[in-house]
């Protein structure tokens, strides 16, 4: 198999065993985006002669019988959203083209210290908000498996990256599904983890309650280390969660005895694509079939997880994107009247649509005489989500449900209709709000040949538990011999 | 027609806590050097959060429970939303609907009438960074310095309870009292470390008896005692004559914002938000709540010691000073009552130690612009070596001042401090000696003295009128013995000189 | 809610986020995001009674930091992402005397 083809462990082993090195890992994976690249477009900056000059300094540690960090030595693509010092972080947007963080994100020093080397930053939707990728100021991301379909987004890069075979690991955030749709769109693993397993100091936040950064990868174990390597408590944020962290590599392989699955009827409802359908029910099966028991719940308030969302994400969007004013960084335009002309063409000018539109959103669902009825209320709806799950997870160790509704749209096919877009969110969006851990892990290929992806939910901090049960279904089939029809 | 001021505070008091509320910048009054206390968190660069000061939320508790207001169990952060360039996240951390305290009071005294003002609440949050104009009126680019901005701040929202300027001035003086004592800030105005809005209306009674409240009008940026007094009484007087003129009532206008133009002494009408404000305050997702429980309530209590209306109290029956000396002293800060305390106990004469203090001590550290940290005399060697030696009738008590005066030329010349309480004292009784200031009690010396003097051909004059019932003619006679006697004590020589021209 | 969103509304919004819109942002934007407000009604019809209000998604308390002091960025790293600064300080344009005044 070639060097791109392989798996994290697979990169971990020949490197241990001296097959490998890493300066030659890294440069097949630099080739393979030269080669594909400018097809796929998932990478806004790529970073050569940086990344081999790390892998060479990997190299001389093992040589030198040095301690190595969980991931010394393999390559990784970081989506635009995670501040790197020194190197420019764009958010997908215009407003931060050319903003160079003076420092690093929390993350991205943890994976300096698990020795896993960056190729570069790679496309997203602009501030995050978006399902396609579409929305980056910079260019269009295709889906590696065709590139007429989108990847998905928020992190639509990342997953086009590792789905592309331009990188094994790639980090994407998730705010309302944008690490697991796209995963499921790219045919890769993405896990978004329970909310403050990952720390989000140097995150560029979309929605802070909401927010939360995660592995990507072409296997489950590839995921789990990489979880493993960025997990864990960080007194810079807040909302960080003090708790132990599992060695996930460690763990990945064992099957979980006498597994519970939950399915909830609200989700294979209405508005469910066939294909999926299908695909999903097959993905049950295989489970079955290792002595898993499948167990009927309810998640009677999941209908309104998308109102909630797009009441709770936009109106603190508001409130952090109002930082980008042109004063102390980003765009400030050339062409203003006064002080406030300054602020709204600077804004005006170097936001795009969707940006602009849930801001407006969520200054209107803030504002004064509207808060209650919006805001508010979503805020107690989202208490009655949690609880619907809380509940479910007295019976079943983990929930499956469908990733999204059908395999990935084609590019423009939904960018003029956002409430259309926003509702195609409608299975992950729930995790976000419930602070529920979720994984997305490929269970087929649809009839064109785009993958689909069964969704893993478990209660907080069980990410473990999701890795166990998505390698169960991994190490039992090769998804890409299933094709649904 | 008559009216009453009806004047409410919003004060806004900077924490001493070494960092700013949410990052670890040094928290430093440090206008010359600016942008140079920032760091990602507070000039909000994308990715960063904020993480809560312990000290400063604790800090706060104490004020809180200073001004007599209860803590919550259970508090949060919200965003309030404005756009400013001094404020770069453009909202404010603060709080709205849950505030860490709420409904306490400070006792006041104005002209001898005690006076309890009520405090709505007071809530934590951070101050914004500076923003500079160009003065030149050329309409240049205003400059932003973020030094200060994430300062932790306490607002402490007094209801409408003062009824004259007078009352408002000195609830702010009260009230900069107690945050000094219990040490939660400097309050120093000139550094923006206690700054003060106002809120004023009158009642108006009318001549048919009817009450009337006129619109409310807050006065910004009052940065000195004298300026929150002369605003207000300024206000009034402006709000009268406009009810005079226009006759409009609470509610008929919306709340209007004036600043205080301290070199005109007048308000100025400050230019309308171009849209309402509506902050949009939410819940800060960065930011958890925080719960207190009752026994960490009592830890804070029990943490205040003595505040300043207890610490009047005590002296005035411990030292039995008159309310007015115990006022001052009190006044001066926590640390000059230590003095204070300390003399008293040494001399063994609070009234003595009181007098040393509100006179002497005060007019030298005015005059010479130190604290009382930094004045050189201790407070053990003030009351051993001079305050004692007049008790002792070693020295007079005009000696002693001359001599007190004469160390505080010596620290002027060498700004050194007498830290040694021996080569002190042996310094006061080197001067002693120099300025021939030994009291003489040696009658016989004295009366040589006093003797030579009513012998004397000029003097005789003054004796008649004496005599004839003149007593200050006494005084000429009593100056030209002491001026040969410098030691001598002016009760002796007088007794001395009445009793030989009695007997004469 | 379910009042009909104007476009007078949308212009409101617009100042109050400080956005520039165009004419035909604004008439777009006033479709769209009424279609969004549509949507949302939906909560109405769940009964929140004595529900709270859920911030976090992870709900815990008494996060704090000790009063230390860390290192702040050099001035120029401060600055260095500014649009405008005379090299101390960040530049805006004059502002308007108390167009926004806050403690």
């Amino acid at each position: 198999m070639s060097i791109v083809g392989k798996t994290t462990g697979e990169l971990l082993d020949s490197m241990n065993q001296g097959e490998l090195s890493s300066v030659e890992i890294v440069q097949a994976f630099l080739d393979e985006i030269g080669r594909r690249d400018n097809e796929v477009n998932a990478f806004l900056s790529v970073r050569p002669e940086k990344a081999l000059e790390e892998a060479k300094e990997v190299d001389q540690k093992i040589s030198a019988g040095e301690q190595l960090g969980l991931l010394a030595g393999i390559p990784i693509a970081l989506k635009d959203v995670l501040c790197t010092e020194g190197e420019t972080t764009t958010c997908g947007s215009k407003m931060l083209e050319n903003f160079v963080p003076p420092y690093d994100a929390h993350v991205v020093q943890r994976l300096k210290k698990s020795g896993v080397i960056s190729l570069g930053k790679v496309n997203m939707d602009e501030f995050a908000m978006g399902s396609s990728t579409e929305n980056s100021a910079f260019k269009t991301t295709g889906n590696p498996w065709n590139v007429e379909h989108a990847p998905g987004g928020s992190s639509g890069g990342s997953a086009a990256a590792v789905g592309a075979n331009m990188a094994p690991l790639s980090i994407g955030t998730d705010t309302g599904g944008s690490i697991r749709q796209p995963a499921s769109f790219c045919g890769v693993v993405g896990m978004k983890p329970t909310y403050g397993r990952v720390s989000r100091y140097g995150l560029v936040a979309f929605a802070s309650s909401l927010d939360q950064v995660g592995p990507m990868a072409n296997d489950v174990s590839g995921a789990a280390t990489l979880l493993e390597a960025i997990a864990g408590h960080d007194h810079r944020d807040s909302t960080s969660i003090n708790c132990p962290v599992p060695s996930y590599s460690d763990s990945v392989d064992k099957p979980l005895e006498g597994l519970k699955i939950g399915v909830a009827d609200e989700h294979f409802g209405e508005g469910l694509g066939d294909e999926v359908r299908k695909s999903v029910e097959n993905s049950l099966d295989v489970y079955r079939s290792q002595g898993a028991k499948i167990v009927n719940i309810s998640l009677p308030h999941s209908k309104y997880a998308v109102a909630a969302y797009y009441l709770i994400a936009p109106s603190e969007a508001s409130s952090n994107l109002a930082r980008y004013d042109g004063v102390h960084y980003g765009y400030r335009t050339e062409n203003f009247d006064n002080m406030i002309d300054m602020y709204a063409a600077s804004r005006g000018e170097a936001f795009g649509d969707e940006v602009k539109r849930r801001i407006m959103l969520g200054t209107y669902a803030l504002s004064s005489g509207y808060y209650d009825a919006y805001y508010l209320k979503a805020l107690k709806v989202r208490r009655l989500i949690r609880q619907d799950f809380d509940q479910a997870f007295e019976k079943v160790d983990v929930i499956a449900s469908p990733v999204t509704a059908s395999p990935a749209f084609k590019i423009g096919e939904l960018s003029d209709d956002p409430l259309a877009m926003y509702l195609s969110d409608i299975y992950t969006i729930s995790a976000n709000l419930a602070g529920l851990p979720g994984i997305s892990v490929p269970v087929g290929l649809s009839g064109n040949d785009l993958p689909i992806g069964l969704q893993l939910l478990g209660p907080a901090f069980e990410e473990d538990r999701l890795f166990r049960a998505a390698r169960m279904f991994e190490k039992e089939t090769d998804w890409k011999t299933l094709k649904v029809s | 027609m008559d009216y009453q001021i009806i004047v409410g505070l919003e004060v806004h008091v900077q924490l001493q806590t070494k960092t700013k509320l949410f990052c670890g910048c040094v928290n430093l009054f440090n206008p010359d050097n600016p942008n140079v206390q920032t760091c990602p968190v507070c000039t909000a660069m994308p990715g960063s959060l904020p993480v809560m000061n312990r000290e400063a939320f604790s800090l706060a508790m104490k004020t809180a429970v200073a001004i007599n207001c209860g803590i919550a169990s259970f508090t949060k952060w919200d965003r309030k939303q404005y756009y400013y360039p001094d404020l770069p996240k453009a909202y404010q951390i603060s709080q709205f609907d849950l505030p860490f305290s709420e409904n306490g009071f400070l006792d006041i005294e104005v002209d001898g009438e005690q006076r309890k003002i009520g405090i709505i609440r007071a809530h934590l949050e951070e101050d914004a960074g500076k923003n500079m104009h160009d003065e030149s009126g050329k309409g240049g680019d205003s400059k932003v310095d973020l030094n200060r901005c994430g300062t932790p701040l306490v607002e402490i929202v007094s209801e409408p309870d003062m009824r004259s300027a007078a009352e408002a001035k000195e609830y702010l003086e009260e009230l900069k009292l107690l945050l000094t004592y219990i040490d939660v800030s400097d309050c120093n105005m000139q550094e923006g470390s206690l700054r003060c809005d106002a809120n004023v209306n009158l009642h108006v009674t009318n001549d048919d008896g009817e009450k009337i409240a006129t619109p409310i009008v807050e006065v910004k940026n009052l940065n000195s005692f004298r300026g929150v007094e002369l605003a207000i009484e300024y206000e009034a007087d402006r709000q009268w004559d406009i009810y005079q003129e226009t006759g409009l009532k609470i509610g008929d206008v919306a709340k209007e914002t004036r600043g205080w133009d301290a070199t005109r002494g007048k308000t100025f009408g400050q230019r309308g938000k171009e849209d309402a404000a509506d902050y949009r305050y939410f819940p800060d997702p960065d930011l958890v709540p925080v719960t207190v429980t009752e026994e960490e309530k009592q830890a804070v209590r029990d943490s205040l010691g003595e505040l300043p209306a207890a610490r009047r109290s005590r002296f005035i029956e411990e030292y039995s000073l008159s309310k007015y000396d115990a006022s001052v002293i009190v006044s001066q800060g926590n640390s000059f009552t230590l003095y204070y305390e300390s003399v008293a106990k040494s001399c063994g004469d609070g009234k003595q130690a009181a007098n040393w203090l509100t006179q002497e001590v005060l007019r030298e550290m005015n005059e010479r612009k130190i604290s009382i940290e930094d004045f050189p005399i201790t407070s053990d060697g003030l009351a051993t070596s001079l305050i004692n030696r007049v008790r002792d009738k070693k020295i007079s008590i005009k000696s002693a001042k001359e001599i007190f005066a004469r160390l505080m030329e010596d620290f002027g010349e060498s700004n050194e401090s007498y830290g040694d309480n021996k080569a002190f004292d042996q310094r006061v009784e080197q001067l002693i000696e120099e300025m021939g200031l030994a009291l003489v009690s040696d009658t016989g010396e004295l009366e040589g003295v006093v003797d030579a003097v009513l012998a004397k051909e000029q003097n005789q004059k003054a004796i008649e009128d004496f005599k004839g019932g003149k007593q200050a003619a006494v005084g000429a006679l009593m100056g030209q013995v002491m001026k040969q006697i410098k030691g001598a004590d002016a009760q002796t020589v007088r007794k001395m000189i009445i009793e030989k021209i009695q007997n004469m | 809610m379910s009042q009909k969103l104007t476009r007078g509304d949308v212009t409101k919004v617009a100042l109050l986020a400080r956005l520039k819109l165009s004419d035909e942002e604004l008439d777009t934007f006033t479709s769209q995001l009424s279609q969004v407000l549509q949507y949302v009604d939906v909560l109405n019809e769940v009964d929140t009674e004595n529900i709270e209000p859920m911030a976090h998604a992870i709900e815990v308390s008494n996060v704090f930091r000790e009063d230390e002091v860390q290192p702040s960025l050099s001035r120029e790293a401060a600055l260095q992402n500014a649009p405008l600064t005379d090299g101390s300080h960040y530049l805006v344009p004059q502002i308007l005397e108390n167009a926004t005044p806050e403690s």
